[in-house]
């Protein structure tokens, strides 16, 4: 194991993310507390309670994944599609490093990224609404499982991306929509019976309700499907970055 | 002709590499290569020879098609760690980090190749690329040949036994290019074995022990470069006459001989292979027909002429 080139793309991805601290840190806080001022104080006070929580906590857990998944995504696509659009890729290619390495440090950094955003967003939440965390060793596992997950997922994304279009894409059109349909905001059961039914193909309700459970200890699915459901795809996403390594695939020619 | 004799302790060795890119463009045909260990071998070829694709396939940023090669003795695909820590690269394109300082990306490059952080090591290889006061300034902010310099300092940051330049003068300042080849002689007294391409052959000429020229992916000869210059170069003896001449002078129409300059100049071509190039005759003779010259200038044609010529045979 080359660890010092695992713990040379990770400061190399970290020093990256503290040079752009108002991008990768700051403007995600400020979108929450916003959504929080509309969502949980404005509308939230007219709403009542969901499942037995006001709906100021109820929303909480959705919204850090709606960051989490965002910005893990993100996060990772950037960084390994960088050097390649810079050419600063042959380094990596031409260094003695295994992909597993490789995934390691640009994983390991968005992912770490991505949990201190989570635990930024929950302790902003904390000036809004009053909660409490039942399950908090669930919690911090779903936190991480879900950004080690996407930060995958992100990195295949740019792997994949030869234009900065592609990088967006998926975030923007794929991943937004299902967190804001995935009950971040809303329990499947307040939905007429046909769409609590088609809701659950949305792999991100897992993700919400999942997490929801460790706050509160309800959710509209059970706990184990959804853990299970997140390291189904974590598996599929690792297998899609050894096959990549291995054939070379948009890497090498 | 792919001429490389097997060499015993080849620190480089490349057996039948082939490489057809996905276009069904073939960039190498079979190529065998030995480079010896601590030499300083110069790839000649013009563009689309196969040069980058030959160092890029060795340095494992392109996959070969068939083939091998071995790099101290490590297969560069089931023994990729060893091989590849035993190179490193300065690639032709500028391709550099923006908003890293020198000194991030320099330690970064160490990290990646599985070298423990040496700051004394580092401060050496900036200060002898006079990189040192610039150590802290954003790579974006330097101009074209400090950002070659920085590519240099990366490349060496984790102490490669083998280094291969491609292009690495490439619209370079002749202050750079001073600097360069200066490193270059001081990397191979401490036994770095190098590499490198290039277009001038005035740099391969002075610099290179031996030369591989390399036209559509087929290695065309691999030589030494003197025996080369020996093989293939010719001399030419120019004499200024007193008086011009109209035609060459009887008794000497059987020697390669040309007249010039209205007259004026009459120049003798030579191998300089033979022993007896022939000049002491050629001088008596004139003496004896009474052709008297006022100067004599003897030139050797350069390897770029040399290189023109094989790269025409073959066209």
């Amino acid at each position: 194991m080359n660890i010092h080139a695992i713990r040379a793309i990770y400061r190399f991805e970290m020093a990256r993310t503290f040079r752009t601290l108002m991008q990768s840190i700051a403007s995600p806080v400020l979108s929450t507390s916003l959504y929080f001022v509309v969502f949980g104080a404005a509308i939230g006070s007219r709403m009542g309670n969901v499942g037995g929580v006001s709906y100021g906590a109820f929303i909480i857990p959705g919204l850090i994944m709606l960051s989490l998944l965002n910005e893990s995504i993100s996060n990772a696509a950037f960084g390994i599609y960088m050097p390649k659009w810079a050419g600063t890729i042959y380094e990596l290619l031409s260094a003695p490093v295994s992909y597993v390495e490789v995934v390691i440090g640009y994983v390991g950094a968005a992912a770490t990224k991505s949990v201190i955003l989570g635990l930024l967003i929950l302790g902003t939440s904390r000036l809004f609404v009053s909660y409490e965390i039942m399950h908090p060793f669930w919690m911090v596992g779903f936190l991480l499982l879900t950004a080690i997950t996407f930060s995958l997922f992100g990195f295949i994304i740019g792997l994949w991306a030869d234009d900065f279009q592609k990088l967006q894409v998926v975030p923007l059109m794929v991943i937004t929509p299902l967190t804001f349909l995935g009950g971040s905001f809303y329990s499947i059961s307040m939905l007429p019976p046909v769409w609590q039914k088609i809701t659950l193909f949305n792999p991100v309700v897992y993700l919400v309700n999942g997490f929801r459970w460790s706050f509160y200890g309800k959710a509209d699915v059970n706990v184990v499907v959804s853990a299970g459901a997140t390291v189904g795809f974590l598996l599929i996403c690792l297998g899609i970055v050894w096959w990549i390594f291995r054939t070379g695939w948009k890497l090498k020619a | 002709m792919t001429s490389s004799e097997s060499i015993a302790d080849a620190i480089v060795s490349v057996r039948g590499l082939s490489k057809t890119y996905k276009s069904g463009f073939q960039a190498l045909k079979r190529v065998d290569l030995d480079i010896r260990r601590g030499e300083i071998f110069a790839l000649l070829g013009p563009n689309g020879a196969g040069k980058t694709t030959l160092i890029s396939i060795i340095c494992g940023i392109v996959n070969g098609s068939e083939g091998s090669v071995t790099v101290d003795g490590h297969d560069i695909v089931r023994d990729y760690r060893a091989a590849r820590g035993l190179i490193g690269l300065v690639p032709q394109e500028l391709s550099t980090d923006a908003f890293e300082s020198v000194w991030a990306t320099v330690k970064f490059s160490r990290g990646l190749f599985g070298k423990a952080p040496n700051p004394v090591y580092l401060e050496r290889i900036l200060r002898e690329l006079s990189l040192w006061e610039k150590r802290d300034a954003k790579i974006m902010t330097l101009s074209g040949g400090m950002k070659r310099r920085v590519l240099i300092a990366k490349a060496l940051a984790h102490e490669p036994r083998v280094l291969f330049l491609d292009e690495p003068t490439a619209g370079v300042d002749v202050e750079l290019r001073h600097d360069m080849w200066q490193m270059v002689h001081r990397l191979r007294k401490s036994g770095v074995t190098i590499i490198l391409t290039t277009h001038y052959i005035e740099e391969a000429e002075e610099m290179a022990d031996r030369i591989g020229v390399i036209t559509s992916g087929e290695l065309m000869l691999v030589e030494e470069k003197h025996s080369l210059m020996r093989k293939l170069g010719k001399k030419q003896l120019s004499l200024q006459l007193q008086a011009p001449l109209s035609a060459i002078p009887p008794g000497l129409e059987s020697w390669p001989l040309e007249l010039s300059d209205n007259g004026q100049t009459l120049t003798y071509t030579f191998d300089t292979q033979g022993e007896d190039t022939g000049i002491a005759e050629l001088l008596r003779k004139l003496g004896e027909l009474g052709v008297d010259f006022k100067d004599l200038r003897s030139s050797e044609s350069s390897l770029e002429e040399i290189f023109v010529s094989i790269v025409r045979g073959r066209a």
